[in-house]
């Protein structure tokens, strides 16, 4: 029962630990006359003993966890009868599974057999006696160390030193992070997706024309040969973002504009707030507008113009993602404008241009490189969104350009394919990640070329 | 000719009345300014429309119908032991026929039977095995009305509509105008949509099963998310060596923050999932993804903020002989830390807004029972709304509106507090 209470263990002898540690510092100074003959502050003698309890342990602790379910299923397989040992991976993991129902749950279903009822018992003797055996050697890793820094602590110690360098270490793990998640995204996507690439070619991917991921049950049936030409797919996607490009920059633009050049500093505190609400909604917000109110809006009015539009078209959910990257547009091109340099619309205008005549001619072709880095943030954006034509648009992989038809996109096709019970071994569950690799290829190297361009565009005014 | 164009010259000369040419120029100038004022309406009226669409749809869920049944508990319904097993939707239909003892057919009854909703009989098993004795009694009760008779009180449902294209038919209208006549039906405040989980029944369904699988999901976020990121913040603004290893560490920050969310998804579902075989559906997957998902937000405006504080203090705090970190800690940290949390909260803001990756994490199941604990399945506010939005019953639909009401209320509750604090503790150096 020690096992539950660990943690808290550990945690009461480190905080245990740092007194300790502290008074014998402090002991030692009153007998040198003052904290001052010290190397470093009591608390850093404190702290020093503290961590010293408290790594060890954690660090025992955590592999344990890791190691635990592997550690007890391989000595409960080994013990289990011989005729066990012959059957596949995926059935023994059903057994495995079994013993530990039996284990936990205590019930034992009718055709529970006397060898998974005794295997079941192992499972519990060897977890309970392991688990003891774990919390004893992780006391004595909390409790041996911080006696010995304990003995250790003299006046000259340098224990902030000591201190302050783990802080550190600390710190550039935590900032490691980040490189483990881009590590950890690459990895996922790409294991998966290479197994995918395995059972169909990467050409038939990229070029094909059909898409029905729907793998056929039956070799025999009709109609469901399973393809996974993505081509479809990306003539949606990219469908879907030009529209929505098609509202956002102009909108977006000239709103930036305006608010740059035009706008009084009272009308600027409130309106680019109001924009920002935009970009702060939800987006699955603007999913159940589009699919509800969008949608319907649409088909009625091309109905009444005597056209045929889909109820899922994609001019709907381009239109609301349009509406979305709005501020995105705004606020990156805002601040893109505010960096032109005051002397250049100083010396416009000394020259007798109109303001028109110095955004359109002095502005816009100083800022650019900015603005069309701020696109392209945008269209990257306006890529990866999931929610809005998840909603909005449908399911159907036509090649079609027609805004007024259902088409389908990336996002939307990871997001039916992966919902759900997946099976890790069909293609048909692969090729999300084949396409969640294709989509964070694509919007990485946006992304990095417009980093790029505002950053070099930038370094041009300072 | 001559002279017109004559004059025409003389004018260009003239600094002090406009030219055409320079007429021209100025109503392009007009023109530009008027575009440019009508994008920013455009885009304004966009968020108003956006609101009032969705305020007009959802303001009607927070009431529902409720129709007053005199029920009668015969004793010799309840002589079982268990009180469970007594018939309790007998009860309600008795109870229904006896307020139109007119209906006879087999056809009728059931139409009528489906006035009310099949919750009604669970509360009366509630009230019974509250209080046993009521039995051989007969009392008033108000119980919820089936959604569609809750549809046709506010209005959704057209009485002039051909009875074939409406969900409710002639004679259960009249039913139902009796019941309004006698006092029997009447709307009152919806408490059951906001003290209960995800039902079938759009009556039944409530959010807070909703709301606490997303506290529970933001608390493993925010209690992630806000050391790490405060701790690299602190890294590459105050330590960091201008070296390759900290650039590479800066291109991937800003890379992720560009990340499309449902990558993070892809991420969850490979790694926290099925390599490290945490249970699928809870909060405490979801927490780390998100975790992962904002900690580019906090540790952009960490550094922002770090960077906010003058150098003078940590010169002083360096001159009087503190050690880098003890500047760090004692004097820049809490001068920054609220432009931290400011960022903080607005990163849990996104978070609390976000829907694709959790549902590749299997957050999208229907789950009726509120979460307990960060490793029970739930479903979060954003992905209940994708979830309801998807169902075909006309009542979720304001249901839907409704839970956007309410996670728009939490996202700007979020929002003005990070203003508040913002503008509380912002200094000017």
């Amino acid at each position: 029962m020690m096992y539950t209470y660990l943690l808290p263990c550990i945690l009461l002898i480190s905080v245990g630990a740092y007194f300790l540690g502290t008074s014998r510092a402090n002991a030692l100074a009153e007998a040198s006359g003052g904290v001052r003959s010290l190397h470093s502050l009591p608390s850093h003698y404190g702290m020093f003993t503290a961590l010293n309890s408290a790594i060890p342990a954690l660090l025992v602790f955590a592999t344990w966890k890791i190691l635990e379910e592997y550690v007890i299923t391989s000595t409960v397989t080994r013990s289990l009868p011989a005729e066990f040992l012959q059957i596949s991976a995926n059935e023994l993991t059903l057994v495995l599974n079994e013993v530990k129902n039996v284990a936990f749950g205590g019930f034992a279903s009718d055709n529970t057999t006397q060898a998974i009822q005794a295997a079941a018992n192992q499972y519990v003797t060897t977890m309970n006696w392991a688990r003891n055996l774990i919390s004893v050697v992780t006391l004595c890793c909390s409790i041996i160390p911080a006696v010995l820094a304990y003995k250790i602590i003299k006046k000259d110690l340098r224990a902030r030193n000591l201190v302050e360098g783990a802080a550190k270490t600390f710190l550039i793990l935590c900032s490691a992070v980040a490189i483990f998640t881009t590590i950890g995204i690459v990895l996922s996507v790409l294991f998966e997706a290479l197994r995918f690439f395995q059972a169909v070619p990467f050409s038939d991917f990229l070029f094909g024309l059909q898409w029905s991921p729907q793998v056929a049950m039956r070799a025999d049936q009709a109609g469901s040969s399973g393809a996974f030409g993505a081509v479809p797919v990306f003539v949606g996607t990219l469908l879907i973002a030009l529209i929505a490009m098609l509202v956002a920059i102009p909108v977006g633009l000239l709103a930036a504009i305006y608010l740059s050049e035009y706008a009084s500093p009272r009308m600027r505190t409130w309106a680019k707030p109001m924009l920002e609400i935009l970009a702060g909604i939800p987006t699955v917000v603007y999913g159940f507008f589009a699919a509800l109110t969008v949608a319907p809006l649409i088909r009625d009015i091309g109905t009444s113009l005597g056209m045929t539009v889909s109820s899922e078209s994609a001019l709907a959910a381009g239109l609301v993602m349009g509406i979305m990257i709005i501020p995105f547009v705004s606020s990156l091109s805002d601040d893109v404008i505010h960096a032109v340099p005051q002397s250049l619309r100083d010396g416009s205008y000394g020259l007798g241009a109109t303001r028109f005549e110095t955004i359109r001619f002095v502005i816009i072709p100083a800022a650019l490189p900015g603005i069309v880095g701020s696109i392209l943030l945008a269209v990257s954006r306006a890529i990866g969104e999931t929610m809005i034509v998840v909603m909005a648009a449908g399911l159907s992989a036509d090649l079609t350009f027609n805004p007024l038809n259902a088409v389908t996109t990336v996002t939307v096709q990871i997001v039916t394919l992966l919902v759900g019970d997946q099976e890790f071994d069909s293609p048909k569950t692969l090729v999300a990640f084949a396409l969640g690799l294709l989509l964070f290829v694509f919007t990485l190297f946006l992304n990095f070329v417009a980093l790029r361009v505002v950053r070099k565009y930038r370094e041009q005014y300072e | 000719m001559t002279t017109n164009d004559n004059t025409t010259v003389k004018i260009t000369t003239n600094l002090l009345s406009p030219t055409i040419d320079l007429k021209r120029r100025y109503r392009a100038e007009r023109w530009f300014k008027r575009l440019g004022l009508s994008a920013i309406v455009l885009a304004l009226s966009f968020v108003a429309f956006l609101f009032f669409t969705i305020i007009s749809d959802g303001y009607s869920a927070f009431t529902q119908s409720y129709i007053e049944l005199d029920v009668h508990f015969a004793e010799d319904e309840f002589t079982n032991e268990n009180l469970a097993k007594a018939n309790f939707p007998a009860l309600v239909k008795e109870s229904m026929r006896a307020m139109f003892p007119k209906v006879k057919s087999r056809r009728e009854k059931k139409q009528l039977y489906s006035l009310i909703s099949p919750a009604a009989a669970y509360r009366l098993q509630e009230i019974i095995e509250a209080d046993p004795k009521i039995i051989g009694t007969t009392l008033k009760f108000w119980v919820l009305a089936d959604d569609d008779v809750d549809m046709f009180m506010k209005g959704k449902i057209d009485r002039n509509q051909n009875e074939d294209n409406r969900r409710i038919r002639d004679n259960q209208l009249t039913w139902i105008d009796k019941l309004i006549d006698d006092g029997r039906l009447e709307r009152r405040f919806n408490w059951t949509f906001l003290t209960s989980g995800d039902s079938r029944e759009p009556e039944l369904a409530g959010i807070l099963g909703a709301a606490k699988g997303s506290f529970l999901t933001l608390l493993i976020t925010l209690s992630l998310s806000f050391p790490i990121g405060v701790a690299s913040a602190v890294y590459l603004e105050e330590f960091a060596p201008e070296n390759r290893w900290t650039d590479l560490i800066e291109i991937n920050i800003n890379n992720l923050a560009a990340v499309p969310s449902i990558i993070f998804g892809l991420l969850g579902l490979a790694i926290f999932i099925n390599f490290w075989g945490l249970p699928r559906s809870t909060p405490v997957v979801g927490g780390l993804v998100l975790t992962l998902m904002t900690l580019p937000t906090i540790i952009i405006a960490g550094r922002a903020s770090l960077k906010s504080v003058p150098p003078s203090i940590r010169e002083a705090a360096l001159g009087v002989g503190a050690s880098k970190m003890q500047t760090v800690t004692h004097h820049v940290l809490p001068l920054a830390l609220p432009g931290m949390l400011t960022g903080t909260i607005i990163g849990m803001a996104q978070a609390l807004g976000e829907t694709a990756p959790l549902l590749m994490i299997g957050m999208v199941a229907f789950i009726v029972d509120v979460p307990a604990g960060i490793t029970d399945p739930s479903t979060v506010l954003p992905v209940q709304i994708y979830l309801w939005a998807d169902s075909p019953e006309r009542a979720f639909t304001e249901k839907t509106a409704a839970a956007i009401m309410i996670l728009l209320t939490f996202l700007v509750t979020m929002n003005s507090l990070a203003v508040f604090l913002r503008k509380k503790f912002e200094i000017k150096w």
